[in-house]
């Protein structure tokens, strides 16, 4: 089939544009180009008589090749069109506007810097006037404690805590394995290996449990919280508990704060035992260094001031984990894609956010001397 | 007239739940079809079936003459750019504006200039009664009627020659849904369209509908136009179109 659906002849000062073929939307691409740019010196002539199938597409460029002609100052008319095609020509006429606008618009770059700019204070004021609210909520439990859901809450410390036991473990087990491994490497180089037992507990309690936990909950939690409230809010389910005169804040949010907030410090808890578990079989095996041995340097070494300041930690990395995903979950507007697009940034700014707050705790402890 | 959606035997079942057992219908070309039923009577599931987003168990459906069990993936291909189905919300693809869902299908089946597919975009929104600024906009900061028509202009830009439409006038106010119609029905004649649509909507089955099927337990059991249903005597017609208030709607006829 060929695609060349038209063409030219001149005659008695005259361009005649015969048209045959299909001219519909997926054929006309072939011609659209060389058409749009027809220069006509005299008076054009558009004969369809030989169109068999004309779309609306096809309506549109044949008008416009006219418009173009009688732009430009010739005379042009097109002829023998079916009583069905000249309406559909008519219709394509008066929908026509005549300043259109391309459909891509260009982007500013400056105002893009200041419009992501402005977001992010945005955000900011959002989110804090969002901690403010929560503040406020949770003054009025204390008043009224029938508005505490326990139910809930219950439900959110198996989802959040019980359930992350598996993986938080094994995350633990492997850093305390990596630590240690890696220390006996260095201290053996000065026949200090038994101090692994001190690098590794200390670190891991202090340090690497609570972010190890932190993290993971950051991964696993913040970002189911953001999906299942993104997705309440797209199906308006929070705005019907609006109407009933229910609290969102008393439903959605302070159980799942509460909840993490009690499971946080449990998992760091397990994570310190499993990742002290890890070093000490690392170290067995690295330099059979007995598992009495090992334990009674424990006894020495590790202060109850190490061990008390990562399960501290606890709380603040969850209230900073659950407030995050719950206010990125309000934040979803109406398209599915805010969902996506929340839920990432729940999770990077929750995991953010957590490594300031540690970093933080870090300077301050160093500063108490503690 | 030629036949265009030709349904034969459809057997439909989900399990051992059974949701068609031998529907037959026969859409001809130029019609505008309606499909109607109580809810759960599988109106849903038969236009799925017919644009190939379901399978049925058993049975035939013929597109354009073609059996469509039968076809290659090539030819699905090339059916799929000769219908449009517009859904019941609208179905926009929400990252993107509303010219951006207009231009999605002209940029991925034609090589047409963006010139060309700019004057396309204005060309449908403003066929389909929405204002060309429109077309920056976003899915979300539409209203529904709005979608609606953003989404018609959508289904109409690579000129099919097979409208399907969910329920086309739910949502809308009576205003709007009975300009709604008048567009449906206008376009059918200029675009020499077919139309199938599920609808509930009393005025719109009055108004444009050539012939329509009652879905009910679980078969066909009346086609033809306003006419010839009213003379069924089962009962979901009489539910349906026999009460006071059609009664009255019908007399000023």
């Amino acid at each position: 089939m060929s695609f060349i659906n038209y063409k030219t002849v001149n005659k008695n000062n005259t361009t005649y544009l015969y048209c045959y073929g299909s001219w519909r939307v997926n054929t006309i691409d072939k011609v659209e180009k060389n058409l749009l740019k027809l220069k006509i010196s005299n008076k054009l002539v558009i004969d369809a008589k030989e169109i068999k199938e004309l779309d609306s597409s096809g309506a549109l460029l044949l008008f416009l090749v006219q418009k173009n002609a009688l732009e430009s100052g010739v005379n042009a008319e097109i002829v023998n069109l079916t009583p069905k095609q000249e309406r559909l020509l008519e219709i394509i006429k008066s929908n026509f506007i005549q300043e259109s606008k391309p459909f891509k618009v260009k982007e500013d770059f400056l105002a893009d810097i200041g419009r992501s700019t402005v977001d992010v204070i945005k955000y900011l004021i959002e989110f804090i006037g969002f901690i403010g609210e929560l503040f406020i909520r949770t003054l009025d439990i204390f008043k009224k404690p029938r508005n505490f859901r326990i139910k809930e809450t219950v439900y959110f410390i198996q989802s959040t805590g019980i359930n992350a036991l598996p993986i938080i473990g094994m995350t633990s087990f492997l850093v305390g394995v990596v630590i240690a491994y890696q220390t006996i490497v260095q201290l053996s180089k000065f026949g200090a290996d038994i101090f692994v037992v001190d690098a590794s507990s200390i670190s891991i309690a202090r340090e690497l449990g609570p972010m190890i936990t932190a993290i993971v909950v950051a991964g696993r939690s913040a970002s189911s919280f953001t999906a299942e409230i993104g997705a309440m809010k797209l199906t308006e389910e929070i705005d019907a508990m609006k109407t009933m005169g229910f609290m969102p804040f008393f439903f959605l949010v302070i159980p799942r704060v509460t909840a993490l907030v009690i499971a946080l410090p449990i998992l760091i808890f397990f994570s310190d035992i499993v990742g002290i578990f890890g070093s000490m079989i690392a170290t067995n095996a690295q330099i059979g260094l007995s598992f009495d041995i090992f334990i009674n340097r424990l006894y020495e070494v590790l202060a109850l001031k190490h061990y008390v300041i990562g399960i501290l930690k606890g709380p603040f990395f969850a209230i900073i984990i659950a407030l995050i995903g719950v206010f990125h979950g309000l934040r979803v507007s109406q398209d599915t894609e805010s969902i996506g697009k929340e839920t990432t940034q729940s999770v990077v700014n929750a995991i953010f956010f957590v490594i300031v707050c540690d970093a933080l705790f870090s300077v301050i402890f160093t500063e108490l001397g503690i | 007239m030629k036949s265009v959606i030709k349904v034969e035997n459809l057997v439909t079942k989900f399990g051992s739940k059974v949701v068609h057992n031998g529907v037959n219908l026969d859409v001809k070309e130029g019609q505008i079809y309606a499909i109607l039923g109580e809810s759960g009577s599988g109106k849903s599931v038969l236009v799925k079936e017919i644009i190939m987003l379901l399978k049925p168990t058993a049975g035939d459906i013929y597109i354009f003459g073609k059996n469509i069990k039968n076809l290659t993936s090539k030819e699905v291909q090339k059916l799929k750019q000769e219908w449009g189905v517009l859904f019941q919300f609208g179905a926009l693809f929400t990252s993107l504006s509303v010219a951006n869902n207009i231009a999605f299908l002209l940029k991925e089946y034609t090589k047409l200039s963006k010139k060309m597919i700019n004057y396309i975009i204005d060309e449908k929104l403003e066929m389909v009664g929405l204002d060309a600024s429109v077309k920056y906009l976003y899915p979300h900061e539409l209203s529904g009627g709005m979608i609606k028509r953003a989404a018609l202009a959508r289904t109409l830009a690579l000129d099919p020659k097979l409208l399907f439409l969910d329920e086309p006038t739910s949502g809308l106010d009576p205003v709007g849904a009975r300009g709604f119609d008048e567009l449906i029905s206008n376009l059918r004649d200029i675009l020499d369209l077919t139309i199938v649509m599920i609808t509930h909507d009393l005025d719109t089955i009055h108004n444009i509908v050539d012939e329509m099927s009652i879905l009910a337990d679980q078969k066909v059991v009346a086609e033809g136009t306003l006419e010839e249903i009213l003379k069924s005597d089962h009962p979901f017609v009489q539910k349906f179109f026999k009460n006071e208030y059609v009664n009255k709607r019908l007399k000023n006829v």
